[in-house]
C-alpha cells in the first residue's frame, strides 16, 4: 500500500517526529517499500492462530509492591538537559 | 611473549591464573593495540584507558589472593548498547551522544563480578537498527578483512574489533541477526542465546520481545566461558527466565557420533534469498566435515521461514516505536535548542536526535500500531510468529541441531546497499526466524568466498538449537574448531 507525503506528515505527528519538508518524499517512498514487503504476510490465512507474545507463553512476572531503589535524584538530574530545585524543566505549558 | 592478541580468552585466562602474565600487562597491550589500529577500523566509540587499568590492578590483586574466577583480568569490550556507570553510553546515536549512564547493565555487572576488564565501548548501528554499521552517528566501521567492506551489523564494532584482535572478545546483542551476521562477515564466532537467558536490564531496548545479548569471540570455547558469566536470571528483567545456568564449558568435548543435523530445504533453495555460490561451497564442505565426524545430515522443512522478514519488519518497528518514545529531550539525552513550546521540544529533539533509519522504523511502527491497523499488522505478525516457531518445534522432534548459512553472501562493500534499504533487510534473511522463535543460534567461520565485488571474505555457518541448548551448540561448534583452523585466521593487516 503506497504511503503519500500527507500520510507521512500524519504518522510523523503520531510518532512525535519533526520531519523536514525536503525529507517527506524519501520517507514516503521508504515506508511504502517496507509496507510492500510486509504485505507478503497476507498470503497466509491465520484464522484461529494464537498470537505469540513470548516464546514460552509465560505470563508477565509480578513483584511485590515495595520500594526497591534508593534515592538517586542527584545522579539522574546531573545528566538531564535542564533542571532546577529538584525538578526537570520544560517550556511553559500553561499561560 | 608479547603476541597476546593471537591468544584466545581460554588461553589468556590460563596464563593469568598461572601468573604468567598480569592483567595490567595484558590490558596495556590491548589498549596499545587499539590505539595503533583503530583509526583504520573505527570499531570503538569510547576507549576507557584509566578505568580499564584500574580494573586490571584490582584483578591482579584478586588473582594474587587466589580463588579468582576464570575470567579475572581478561580484557574485553562492550557494545555501546549496554549501560556502563560513569561511561558514555551512546547506542551510536546523536540522541545519546551526551549520555553518561548512571547505572550498569546486568550483563556489565555480571562480567565485572567475574573479574573482566572493560577496555571500552564498541561502535554499532544506531539503536542497533542496521545490518552494516552504516547508520552509526560515529561513522561506519570497516571490515578488518577488507577496509572497503562493511563489518555487518548491528554489532559491527564488536565483530571488527575481535576480528582484528584489538580485543580478545566482546559482547553483542542480536534482535534479527546482529551478533551472527557481523560474526560471519568478520570471521569470528558469535552466539545468540535463548530469549530470556541473558538479562536485558540496562541494554538499551530496540524490540523487547526479540532482543538478546550474547558473546562474540574467537572460538566456541571462548563463547562458553563468556556465556557462563553473562547468563542468569535477573529479577530486574520481566522476561528473564528462572532456570539454572549450566556450565557451558562442560560439554565441549563430547563426541558428535550420531548427531542429527537438520538442513532446511528453504535455506538451501537458491530462489529464496539467493545464496552465493562461494558461500554454498564453503557450507557444503563444512557439512561434509561434520559427516566425517559421525553426524547424520537430514533434510527438513521450515515452510513458513519465507515470512520471517515481513513479520520482523512489523514486530521490530512496532516495539521500537514504543521503546524509543522514552527519548523526549526532557530527562536525558539530546535536547533541541530554544524550543518554543513543549511539543516543539519533543518533536524537534527527536527529529534532530534520531538518524533517518531509526526515524523510518519508528514511523513504520507507529503506523502499524495506529488505530484501525493493529489487527492487520501487529496481530497478524504475532500469529505468523507462532507458525514460524512451530516449524522449529516440529523440526527438533527429528533433529538435534539445524545448520544453514548465516548470510546469503559474504560482506558487501560500504555504500553498496545504502540506497536500497530492502536489499539491506534481506541480508538478514537467514538469521531473523531464530529471533522470532526465541531459540539460540551461533555463527562460526567455515571458509572464505568472493563477495559481489570479487573480494575474498569470511563465510559464516549458522548452527541453530532448541530452547536452552546453548551447551549443545557450543559443543557442536567446538568439535568442528578442533579439526579446522578457520577461526584462528587473522586478517593480513592485523597479524
Amino acid at each position: 500500500m503506497p504511503i503519500d507525503v500527507d500520510e507521512v506528515r500524519k504518522i510523523a505527528k503520531l510518532a512525535c517526529l519533526n520531519i523536514g519538508e525536503d525529507d517527506l518524499q524519501s520517507y514516503a517512498t521508504n515506508l511504502s517499500n517496507i509496507l510492500d514487503l510486509v504485505a507478503q504476510m497476507n498470503a497466509v490465512d491465520t484464522t484461529g492462530v494464537t498470537p505469540m507474545s513470548h516464546p514460552f507463553d509465560v505470563v508477565q512476572r509480578l513483584r511485590e509492591d515495595v520500594v526497591t531503589d534508593f534515592d538517586r535524584r542527584e545522579a539522574f538530574h546531573a545528566i538531564a538537559p535542564k533542571t532546577a530545585d529538584g525538578l526537570y524543566l520544560v517550556p511553559k505549558v500553561i499561560e | 611473549m608479547s603476541e597476546y592478541h593471537t591468544q584466545t580468552v581460554t588461553e589468556l585466562s590460563a596464563m593469568l591464573q598461572a601468573g604468567k602474565v598480569s592483567s595490567v600487562e595484558l590490558t596495556q597491550y590491548f589498549l596499545n593495540r587499539i590505539k595503533d589500529n583503530d583509526e583504520q577500523l573505527n570499531s570503538f566509540i569510547t576507549v576507557c584507558e584509566d578505568q580499564a587499568l584500574a580494573q586490571a590492578r584490582a584483578a591482579d590483586e584478586r588473582l594474587k589472593a587466589g580463588d579468582a574466577p576464570l575470567l579475572t583480568g581478561v580484557p574485553i569490550a562492550h557494545k555501546d548498547i549496554f549501560c556502563t556507570e560513569g561511561v558514555k553510553t551512546s547506542c551510536a546515536s546523536k540522541m545519546l551522544d551526551n549520555f553518561i549512564s548512571p547505572y550498569d547493565a546486568t550483563v556489565v555487572k555480571n562480567m565485572q563480578d567475574a573479574g573482566v576488564v572493560m577496555l571500552g565501548k564498541t561502535n554499532m548501528d544506531e539503536f542497533a537498527m542496521g545490518s552494516s554499521n552504516e547508520t552509526s552517528y560515529y561513522g561506519v566501521v570497516k571490515n578488518p578483512w577488507n577496509l572497503k567492506a562493511v563489518p555487518g551489523g548491528s554489532s559491527g564494532g564488536s565483530a571488527a574489533a575481535v576480528g582484528a584482535r584489538l580485543v580478545p572478545a566482546a559482547t553483542g546483542t542480536d534482535t534479527g541477526g546482529s551478533i551472527r551476521q557481523p560474526a560471519a562477515f568478520c570471521g569470528i564466532t558469535g552466539l545468540k542465546p535463548t530469549y530470556g537467558r541473558v538479562s536485558r536490564f540496562g541494554m538499551i531496548a530496540f524490540a523487547s520481545s526479540l532482543d538478546q545479548a550474547g558473546p562474540m569471540g574467537q572460538s566456541a570455547s571462548d563463547c562458553a566461558l563468556l556465556l557462563n558469566a553473562m547468563a542468569g536470571f535477573d529479577e530486574k528483567d520481566s522476561t528473564s527466565i528462572e532456570k539454572d545456568v549450566p556450565d557451558y564449558s562442560a560439554d565441549l568435548n563430547k563426541p558428535l557420533n550420531g548427531l542429527r543435523i537438520g538442513l532446511p530445504k528453504e535455506y538451501f533453495n537458491t530462489e529464496q534469498g539467493g545464496m552465493a555460490a562461494g558461500v554454498e561451497a564453503a557450507i557444503k564442505t563444512a557439512l561434509d566435515q561434520y559427516k566425517a565426524m559421525g553426524a547424520e545430515l537430514i533434510d527438513i522443512e521450515l515452510p513458513n521461514s519465507n515470512l520471517s522478514v515481513p513479520v520482523y519488519y512489523v514486530v521490530a518497528p512496532a516495539e521500537c516505536s514504543a521503546n524509543l518514545s522514552r527519548f523526549d529531550g526532557v530527562r536525558y539525552g539530546y535536547r533541541c535548542e530554544n524550543p518554543k513550546d513543549l511539543n516543539d521540544l519533543y518533536t524537534r529533539s527527536r527529529g534532530e536526535g534520531f538518524g533517518s533509519e531509526v526515524q523510518s522504523r519508528i514511523m513504520v511502527g507507529a503506523y502499524a500500531l495506529s488505530s484501525g491497523y493493529y489487527d492487520a499488522y501487529y496481530l497478524k505478525a504475532q500469529q505468523l510468529r507462532h507458525l514460524i516457531s512451530d516449524d522449529f518445534k516440529k523440526a527438533y522432534e527429528k533433529v538435534d541441531v539445524i545448520m544453514a548459512p548465516a548470510t546469503p553472501d559474504t560482506a558487501f562493500n560500504i555504500g553498496e546497499k545504502t540506497d536500497d534499504p530492502i536489499s539491506m533487510y534481506l541480508s538478514d534473511i537467514f538469521t531473523i526466524a531464530v529471533n522470532l522463535a526465541g531459540i539460540p543460534a551461533m555463527s562460526i567461520p567455515v571458509g572464505f568466498a568472493d563477495n559481489a565485488s570479487g573480494e575474498n571474505m569470511p563465510v559464516g555457518m549458522q548452527i541453530m538449537g532448541n530452547y536452552f541448548e546453548e551447551a549443545k551448540l557450543l559443543n557442536v561448534a567446538h568439535q568442528y574448531q578442533l579439526k579446522t583452523d578457520w577461526h584462528k585466521q587473522l586478517p593480513e593487516a592485523f597479524q
